[in-house]
């Protein structure tokens, strides 16, 4: 490197960054160091792969589900989305969903609201946005909810266990996660109203909405496009899973009283998971490392942010790309080692 | 056992193979004396010059359908293939993205960079490259739909979105400009030229911002192209050129000269079809320019020819700027691009 005149250290990390990121999960401009920018990059990745992870699995299961679905209609237009959307080139699917149908959505002045005061458009999806007071301790009594939850459930178990009674867990659990953040808006001051997204005009045709929440276009399309081609392969998982549980068990399940609803969650489910979650986490760890293509539309990831802007404004290529990939390597080894725990948790426990 | 055996003799292949090339490099530095180049060596043995371009801006590098490049910077590198190998068609173009470039160039993957690059301090000195010279004085603007009612960057308010490309100074620029004047703006940044402009054209952003003559050729591809346009005001100051690795003085004083001897023909009026002409000329300055008389290329090991050979093949840069530039309708007035003795600012040192 040194007869290239390259020279090689991660001092520049301190140093100011002087570029602006389109859009940001913490403060920041261009007068923060390039760890920040990196740090903005980092979080809007994370963000992009859990709300595909979440979107990718509640359709993925839906779907895989619906494969196997008596019906006809469903399970044919369920086959066909699966072998639809899984046979092209992710990249493709990512154009398509921001240049394609970005071009067929409405400017800012010509949208329509949607349910009073939602608005999709060019430049992004507008939604009124919650303004609190006292949120923190609205998010306490939630933490707080859930401790009293998991308590409730233990307890339940120890009572099934030790004498056998069922009480309505989900009943109960539903219900004290809703009375008790409620109970802090009547007792502590929380609350809350909202704010409605307002149209502004920049110039004579040049229009933005200001206030409420603005989730840009980018984010949008490419959730959409890792969660509709990764929830294919979820969907194949979930079928896979369901599938491989023989008939017996079912038939066997039926046969000491339990009802439908309960052999799917008592007898099918739990080992179909084991069989669907190794290969979920697989498709998981894909969606994450997908989400880099995120740089081909100017979603500021952390390819775009780190491994693009600052590389060429630092020309630390060995440094940053050695960060990123040790990043992704990171992530990717977080969900591994989430999923395996919850795969050794739902495993069978030989007795 | 036989395993192990294969695994012996393939280490051991590894080994010499590592052992052999180390001499090689040892060998190669011992030999380096004064006036050799690697970078030339190299070129001469492969027979063709590694040149780094646009992946797509026309009048700068662009390729059309049959894949010839055409370009101000494409000359620079046909100008230098001229000189060293003879024949200006002896190139092979690299198209690179705004990020890959510098990468490109320092690793090795292309000799020269031409690709409408702004010469900065950080660049020069920071990144292991050397600038040689500047081929085209340009600077930043904006491009707006002429029904905006966005006349002038004044018109810009809160909220204005801009799209551009990463990777450039174009990014830092905008956020000088905008700061400056206190306005908040949100950048959409994207990898390739192509994107910027379908996005742009989309109707994704208000504005369009990057170097001035790069707004007049992508304008060109955008699918209304008279419904745009550029304002007038320049935010900031790009002087694009090639640019070279750090520490082969011999290969960067090739490219800066080739660079040098185009404009300067320009200024003798010396073009592709007199330059044979030239030779009995009465001039010695022009003389020299085209091997006639002293012996310019001994200092950097080539031939008398060499300027003769990028005058007659690729032409002087009055040419070139009309064959790509002005021709092409991209932008018909020179401006800043012309003669010092035009009232341009194009001034090159002396070849002599």
């Amino acid at each position: 490197m040194a007869t290239r005149g390259i020279d090689f250290g991660y001092g520049f990390l301190t140093q100011e960054s002087s570029f602006d990121v389109q859009f940001s999960l913490i403060e920041y401009s261009g007068s923060d160091s390039y760890a920040r920018a990196y740090l903005v990059g980092l979080l809007n990745t994370l963000l992009v792969s859990i709300l595909g992870i979440i979107f990718c699995t509640i359709l993925g299961v839906i779907v895989g589900i619906a494969r196997l679905s008596p019906n006809y209609l469903i399970r044919t237009t369920a086959a066909w989305y699966v072998e639809f959307f899984r046979n092209i080139p992710l990249l493709l699917q990512i154009f398509f969903w921001y240049y394609a149908a970005l071009r067929a959505l409405p400017l800012p002045q010509e949208a329509d609201p949607m349910l009073g005061s939602f608005y999709l458009t060019i430049k992004g999806f507008y939604t009124p946005s919650l303004v609190w007071i006292n949120l923190d301790i609205f998010i306490y009594s939630v933490i707080a909810a859930i401790v009293a939850i998991v308590f409730v459930r233990l307890y339940a178990k120890k009572l099934r266990e030790n004498h056998g009674k069922h009480i309505p867990v989900l009943n109960i659990s539903i219900t004290i996660l809703f009375i008790l953040p409620l109970l802090t808006f009547f007792i502590s001051g929380v609350s809350v109203t909202y704010e409605l997204p307002v149209l502004k005009q920049l110039a004579k045709t040049s229009f933005i909405f200001e206030g409420g929440l603005s989730i840009p276009p980018e984010l949008l399309s490419l959730v959409i496009a890792l969660s509709l081609y990764t929830a294919t392969f979820i969907a194949e998982c979930v079928r896979a899973g369901i599938e491989g549980i023989s008939k017996g068990q079912r038939e066997a399940a039926a046969s000491i009283g339990l009802n439908r609803k309960q052999i799917l969650n008592l007898i099918i489910m739990p080992q179909a998971l084991r069989i669907i979650i190794p290969p979920a986490t697989n498709q998981y760890l894909n969606l994450t490392k997908n989400s880099s293509l995120a740089a081909a539309i100017a979603y500021p990831d952390l390819v775009l942010v780190f491994a693009g802007t600052a590389l060429m404004q630092t020309g630390k290529a060995i440094e940053i790309v050695s960060i990123t990939m040790l990043t992704y390597l990171t992530l990717s080894l977080l969900i591994s080692l989430l999923m395996n725990w919850y795969n050794a948790r739902i495993a069978i426990v030989e007795k | 056992m036989f395993k192990n055996i294969k695994k012996i003799l393939s280490l051991l292949a590894v080994a010499s193979l590592v052992f052999v090339y180390s001499c090689d490099q040892m060998a190669g530095k011992k030999n380096q004396k004064k006036g050799a180049s690697k970078t030339v060596d190299a070129t001469k043995k492969s027979g063709f010059v590694k040149c780094g371009v646009s992946q797509g801006l026309p009048g700068f590098s662009n390729a059309d359908a049959s894949g010839n490049w055409t370009g101000v910077d494409v000359d620079i590198c046909r100008a230098v293939a001229a000189a060293v190998l003879g024949d200006a068609d002896k190139v092979k173009y690299t198209p690179l993205s705004a990020k890959e470039r510098f990468t490109a160039l320092t690793s090795g993957e292309i000799d020269v960079l031409s690709r409408n690059t702004t010469w900065t301090l950080s660049r020069d000195a920071d990144i292991g490259l050397t600038f040689v010279g500047v081929n085209f004085y340009d600077g930043q603007g904006f491009m707006v739909r002429k029904n905006s009612g966005i006349n002038t960057v004044d018109d810009f308010q809160n909220g204005i979105s801009a799209c551009t490309n990463i990777g450039t100074t174009t990014e830092l620029n905008m956020r000088d400009f905008f700061n400056s004047r206190n306005i908040s703006y949100e950048p959409v940044a994207f990898e390739k030229a192509d994107e910027v402009v379908a996005a742009y054209d989309a109707g994704r952003c208000d504005t369009y911002t990057t170097d001035k003559s790069g707004l007049a050729a992508q304008r060109t591809k955008m699918s209304n192209p008279d419904e745009h346009m550029v304002l007038p005001e320049t935010i900031s100051k790009e002087p694009l050129g090639p640019v070279v690795r750090q520490g082969d003085s011999v290969w960067e004083d090739i490219v800066r000269w080739s660079l040098n001897v185009m404009i300067e023909a320009e200024e003798y009026g010396i073009d592709s079809q007199n330059a044979d002409m030239m030779k009995s000329s009465d001039n010695p300055a022009i003389k020299r320019l085209v091997g006639s008389e002293g012996e310019l290329g001994a200092a950097f090991g080539l031939d008398n020819e060499w300027s003769l050979r990028i005058i007659k093949q690729v032409g002087n840069y009055g040419e070139s700027y009309k064959r790509n530039i002005a021709d092409t309708g991209i932008l018909p007035d020179r401006g800043p691009n012309e003669l010092w003795t035009k009232g341009g600012i194009l001034y090159v040192p002396p070849a002599r």
